[in-house]
């Protein structure tokens, strides 16, 4: 028989008895459904962790040093390559040329240094770090109170909740409940606080005999200031932008650009003496971000070319990756458990249709059908009824998952925290959903059709 | 002209039907039951053949192999020259579609279905164009009479009407062959005769071969032109007629 007849037989037959296949058909259709609402749960957790991760900066950042840096570790990136003593300086013009590295996004300095903050006339001693205008982007300041910085260059800082607890000394007890961070801004945002830090200066040297081009020598003296900054609250996080950073980790941040032009004294200007005096200054460390975290690699490499050292976490991202293919697979088998349960109903339904058609499968076969048509029509039928169930099931596993996303979204909503898109149903588990029903109906239809095929047709034509 | 006890004597390529020592036993439990149980018969192209006997004298059974529905415990079954104990399952049914139509008492039509789509069925799995299908399906229904019926459900005919459609849907592939099994069993004695006058039309005009199953011997007497007696399995009759009623002199 052909595959049109095939079918439209298989469909007058499910009208038939429409109440017994709606309901086998209603069952493949849940199965489906918690096979789609497990899965777009996953592929959404997925999707939400890795625009998490993008957004925090771990997988598309990569914090450059110089070879300088390292000093007597024995690590093995120390070994290879240039003495570190020798190894090129993190200045001005390698930051420059690093940036200019094909899907370079940027290139910034790292500047972090240990202060003291006046604030209500009591000092607070603390680490500070310089932002980016990009870093308003970040994930960590998600559910910040106030705003960014309203500059580059602006007397504007952000601070760190747990240091806001510090300044209003609101610092919990351990293991007692947070602060809510609306309540530790309110009594802070707008206030005035004062930075106390050592400012290098270049001093004004004499004409050096000899060799007066070289920098080595232009700035070998500098002094030292002690300066005051006034610095505006202008918001409280409530994330730790740098919990990744460990002890180095600051708590407060300023805009870059304010920072650089303070030119304030760091341990690595001990280290490059002769640099430091220049105002070409030298960096620990730089930050460099890539337009998106397939290119860290290349990036990677090439900066490493140059004679620094990078450290990305690459890695992480792999073994994140492993992790949701096990939760795939878990989420997988869950939800195909129902659609199991419910091919169990299509062999049952179908059997009864035997039973039921006894006489018409008789008459078929006297009339010409062969094994292979009654066969090919059982299995038509159950076929149908797959693709019936897998249809309406991704149709009840989508609605099933808005329900939930609203739901969640509602109560995240009331624990003031903003909503998230956890739930994704892409088109490729659209069709293999429906695929999948299909193939568990005609592996599902392999019994009864046999059964059905080789039923004979004297005694099928005998049976009232 | 017919022959029975040397089927030899008859070149065997001039034959519609030979059964050779035709056997067909059960088991029931314990009790072996010989349905059929050594029938020889020969049955030339054109012919009208009535098998007779009570219930339970094989009639049915006989008819069951020659359509190829059963197969044979010992014996052979040609038809057309086709030894239907060597067909496999897959070459029996083609022979059932092409070479065999069937009637039955209980008319056997799918009631989900309306006439025209009963009588195209065969053609379905002959794989036949759809547009042809409805035609061949409408000339048939035609033939019969039952043009204004075509898309009447089983349920919705009298019982005449039913067989009428049933003989339309075994016409449609253009079988050598009609069995009939009982098919007045269900009619009254006028619709009854209506059948019979229309599978006597068929053998006249179209030159098909007719074996009809019947235990009303007077209707054979009025159709058949061979009379076949069968008593627990056996023939025990095998005797010329003249039908009495329109049949071929």
């Amino acid at each position: 028989m052909k595959i049109p007849d095939l079918t439209e037989l298989a469909l007058r037959n499910l009208r038939e008895s429409l109440l017994r296949n709606s309901l086998t058909t209603i069952g493949i259709s849940v199965g489906v459904a918690s096979l789609v609402a497990m899965l777009s749960l996953g592929i959404g957790l997925q999707q939400m962790a890795s625009r998490r991760l993008v957004k925090s900066g771990l997988f598309d950042t990569m914090v450059v040093t110089s070879r300088r840096e390292m000093r007597g570790m024995g690590r093995e990136d120390e070994r290879n390559g240039p003495i570190p003593g020798e190894s090129r300086v993190l200045d001005e013009a390698a930051r420059s040329e690093i940036e200019h590295i094909a899907n370079v996004a940027e290139a910034y300095p790292d500047i972090r240094f240990a202060s003291e903050l006046r604030f209500e006339d009591k000092p607070h001693l603390t680490m500070i770090s310089a932002l980016p205008a990009s870093a308003k982007s970040n994930d960590a300041f998600e559910g910040m109170q106030g705003a960014f910085f309203s500059s580059d260059t602006a007397p504007e800082v952000i601070l760190q909740k747990s240091f806001a607890e510090e300044l209003l000394g609101k610092t919990p007890a351990l293991g007692a409940a947070e602060p809510n961070v609306t309540e530790l801004a309110k009594p802070l945002l707008g206030k005035e606080m004062t930075m106390l830090y050592s400012q290098r200066e270049a001093s004004p040297t004499p004409p050096l005999r000899g060799n007066s081009n070289s920098p080595e020598v232009a700035g070998a003296s500098y002094s030292v200031i002690s300066r005051q900054q006034k610095l505006k609250i202008v918001g409280v996080s409530d994330l730790d932008p740098e919990s990744m950073r460990g002890p180095t980790r600051a708590k407060v941040f300023l805009p870059l650009g304010l920072a650089e032009s303070l030119h304030v004294m760091t341990p690595t200007d001990l280290r490059e003496i002769s640099h430091a005096a220049s105002h070409q200054p030298v960096y620990s460390s730089i930050s460099v971000r890539v337009e998106n975290p397939a290119q860290v690699q290349p990036v990677e490499d090439a900066i490493k070319k140059m004679g620094f050292t990078t450290f990305s976490i690459l890695d992480a991202s792999r073994g994140l990756r492993q992790f949701f293919a096990v939760l795939y697979a878990f989420l997988g088998i869950f939800g195909s458990l129902a659609l199991i349960v419910a091919s169990v109903g299509i062999v049952n339904t179908l059997v009864m249709a035997i039973l039921e058609r006894r006489r018409e499968i008789g008459i078929m076969k006297a009339i010409g059908a062969s094994d292979g048509d009654v066969k090919k029509l059982f299995f038509a039928e159950a076929g149908a009824m797959g693709i019936l169930g897998g249809i309406v099931g991704v149709a009840l596993g989508w609605i099933i998952g808005q329900v939930i996303n609203f739901g969640t979204n509602v109560y995240l909503k009331r624990q003031s925290l903003p909503p998230e898109h956890f739930w994704a149903v892409p088109w490729w588990l659209v069709f293999f959903s429906i695929l999948f029903a299909f193939i568990v109906s005609l592996v599902s239809g392999l019994y009864p059709a046999g059964r059905a095929a080789r039923l004979d047709p004297v005694q099928a034509l005998r049976y009232e | 002209m017919v022959s029975t006890t040397t089927p030899v004597a008859l070149a065997a390529a001039t034959l519609a039907i030979r059964g050779e020592n035709v056997c067909r036993h059960y088991k029931m439990g314990e009790t072996l039951i010989r349905a059929v149980d050594g029938i020889s018969i020969s049955v030339r192209p054109g012919e009208f053949v009535a098998l007779l006997g009570s219930s339970g004298s094989g009639k049915s059974s006989m008819l069951n192999l020659i359509a190829g529905l059963d197969r044979p415990t010992s014996g052979r079954v040609v038809v057309q020259n086709r030894d239907l104990a060597k067909l496999s399952r897959e070459e029996l049914a083609k022979y059932r579609l092409h070479v065999v139509g069937m009637v039955f008492q209980s008319f056997n039509l799918i009631a989900s279905m309306t006439l025209l789509e009963n009588v195209e069925l065969p053609l379905r799995f002959a794989e036949v164009d759809r547009s042809k299908r409805e035609m061949l399906a409408r000339e048939s229904l035609e033939r019969v009479g039952l043009r204004a019926r075509v898309n009447h459900r089983p349920s919705e005919l009298s019982g005449g009407e039913q067989q009428r459609a049933a003989l339309a849907r075994a016409l449609i592939n253009r079988p050598k062959l009609l069995l009939a099994d009982e098919p007045t069993g269900n009619l009254d004695s006028h619709t009854g005769t209506e059948i019979m006058e229309m599978l006597g039309e068929f053998n006249r005009e179209l030159g098909m071969t007719v074996v009809m199953v019947t235990h009303e011997r007077a209707l054979a007497e009025r159709y058949a032109q061979r009379m076949v007696f069968l008593a627990d399995g056996k023939l025990i009759d095998d005797r010329l007629n003249i039908p009495s009623a329109g049949g071929r002199a």
